[in-house]
């Protein structure tokens, strides 16, 4: 009953600031909701008892990523100043295409009868470092040196292109 | 498992948020609010993920290890950007996407 509520909770929360986070106008505030919206998220993988996964959300997500989206506002607009909204036409049309694809994704996940598992299996966090660093069948190892490499190259990029000097 | 909430909830609490990203994508006209919105997106699909590791598969592990590898790619991805949305402002003395039309003709 208590997971329920706090359900209930998260959710509110979770529909409530994204759709502030992209109608604010102004961008702070945006970031500030967006970060309401990651935080309530790591909520929902705790009450399905994925303490990893919310770890993971709360350290890279709700404190890397936002950090640098706050670092990236701090430095390239005045904090209180409102940023251009969208023109009528384009609102309705985006209002339009978001309800329409909301609406059909909605009515074919309520017709689609899933196979939910009987059993719920523990969760134990040392399978996923294993399956991470496992080569054999089954293993994540190729894809996890790949992600290393990726984020490596683009710590690279991001220190090329923003001390890039350039003559006016 | 939560008593009385099914998978189908949690889907649409992710649809619901996914496409409120869509339409930040495309009302924004400023950078870092468009990144904003495809942050919302790019969390939408890894609730999914998750969500379908819990209640279909939970002998699984594809849909946890598919999530850390989403977090992996956007956090890369928001590095970049925020690198390009820097170095936009210096050249442009904005961050609108109005002003960004140097290579459209």
């Amino acid at each position: 009953m208590g997971a329920q509520i706090m359900f209930y909770i998260l959710a509110a929360v979770i529909l409530i600031f994204s759709f502030l986070a992209v109608t604010s106008r102004k961008v702070m505030r945006a970031t500030v909701y967006l970060l309401f919206v990651l935080l309530a998220t790591a909520g929902l993988y705790f009450i399905i008892d994925y303490n990893f996964m919310a770890g993971i959300q709360l350290i890279v997500y709700a404190g890397g990523i936002v950090a640098l989206i706050v670092f990236a506002v701090m430095l390239t607009e005045r904090i209180g100043d409102k940023i251009e909204g969208p023109s009528t036409m384009q609102m309705i049309l985006a209002a339009l295409v978001s309800v329409i694809g909301a609406g059909v994704t909605i009515s074919v996940l309520l017709g689609h009868n899933f196979k939910q598992a009987s059993q719920d299996v523990g969760q134990d966090v040392s399978r996923i470092g294993e399956n991470l660093l496992n080569y054999g069948d089954g293993g994540y190892v190729l894809p996890f040196e790949v992600v290393s490499i990726l984020l490596l190259a683009s710590m690279i990029a991001a220190i090329v292109v923003a001390k890039r000097k350039f003559e006016n | 498992m939560i008593q009385g909430i099914g998978v189908t909830d949690f889907f649409i609490i992710s649809t619901l948020m996914f496409f409120m990203g869509v339409y930040g994508f495309i009302t924004r006209k400023n950078l870092i609010t468009i990144l904003i919105a495809i942050e919302l997106i790019l969390n939408a699909v890894a609730i999914n993920f998750v969500i379908i590791n819990k209640y279909l598969y939970p002998e699984g592990l594809h849909g946890q290890i598919f999530s850390i590898f989403i977090i992996a790619v956007a956090a890369a991805e928001v590095a970049i950007a925020i690198a390009i949305v820097i170095d936009f402002y210096r050249t442009h003395k904005s961050v609108s996407v109005e002003e960004g039309e140097m290579m459209k003709y």
